[in-house]
């Protein structure tokens, strides 16, 4: 009985002992986010912000574009 | 000249932001205490400065050429590359405030580098107030530009040099490094030199758009 008291103890210490090591060596990082796939979803969020705000960029070099040659066409 | 055409650094442009962003995002970074993921800020707010850092050097040169040749031309080139340098300015300065809230606990310190860089932005924000004070357009050109050179050798050793004297929260100043080219882990620095290119890029072509509009504007006055 006093044996067994003995293994279990060193089991628990063992535990104890892993647990401990996780919190010195891993680092809380996002992984269970990408691990989910949910970063995925942010990054896809922000492509869609940048390609709007390219699309509007784009149309706003061409309307400028447009407008420089009408009156160089003018002229 | 006919046909719209993309030229090809602003497709460029595009390329690169799209890579900063993805790239910024899910390429693995280091794992580091108290920074946690929050290190890729650095492919984002770093950019901010030097764009803004990049614009204020063009404008500066505009100046100097102003000064030099009289052409009132440089006169816009450098007021409108102010504007756009302002504007990522405050991004860097917001995105900074967001940054420092997440590992420095506050919003602001009194640090140094924090200190000096607002200081720094409200000696360049009297530019604008001496631009619209002035109206004519000889007088108004060669103070601005003077004004603009002397911002510039103020602000430099201000964000520059004095926080590195002494001990600042900032990175890249007191003790402390930054973009050490050896230190800087390898995945990092494929993003934050594509993103720091990407996001100058981008302001140039901000600054391009606002020259042209500013041109056009010109010649419509004129014609009315």
């Amino acid at each position: 009985m006093k044996q067994f008291r003995n293994i279990l103890f060193l089991l628990f210490m063992l535990f104890s002992f892993d647990s401990f090591s996780q919190n010195v060596d891993q680092v809380e990082m996002a992984d269970v986010l990408r691990r989910d796939g949910k970063i995925y979803t942010v990054v896809a969020g922000l492509v869609i912000i940048l390609t709007a705000m390219i699309v509007l960029l784009v149309r706003v070099d061409r309307k400028i574009f447009k407008i420089e040659k009408e009156l160089k066409k003018n002229n | 000249m006919n046909k719209y055409k993309l030229e090809w650094w602003k497709i460029l442009t595009i390329v690169l932001l799209y890579y900063s962003v993805i790239g910024g995002f899910l390429i693995p970074v280091p794992r580091l205490h108290i920074l946690n993921e929050s290190i890729r800020m650095n492919y984002f707010h770093v950019p901010m400065w030097f764009t803004m850092m990049a614009l204020f050097t063009y404008s500066l040169y505009s100046s100097i050429q102003y000064l030099r040749t009289q052409d009132i031309s440089f006169d816009d080139k450098a007021a409108v590359a102010l504007k756009v340098a302002f504007f990522f300015g405050g991004l860097g300065l917001v995105t900074g405030m967001l940054w420092g809230n997440a590992t420095w606990g506050t919003f602001w310190t009194s640090d140094p580098k924090l200190n000096n860089t607002a200081i720094g932005l409200l000696i360049y924000s009297a530019y604008f107030v001496l631009r619209g004070y002035l109206e004519d357009e000889t007088q108004r050109g060669r103070l601005s530009a003077v004004y603009n050179i002397f911002s510039y050798l103020v602000f430099i050793p201000l964000i520059y040099v004095l926080p590195r004297l002494t001990d600042s929260l900032h990175p890249g100043s007191g003790d402390n490094p930054t973009f050490r080219l050896f230190d800087t882990a390898h995945n990092m620095k494929l993003v934050v030199y594509t993103a720091i290119s990407s996001f100058i890029l981008l302001g140039f072509w901000f600054f391009t758009l606002l020259l042209r509009l500013r041109s056009l504007k010109k010649i419509h006055d004129e014609a009315v």
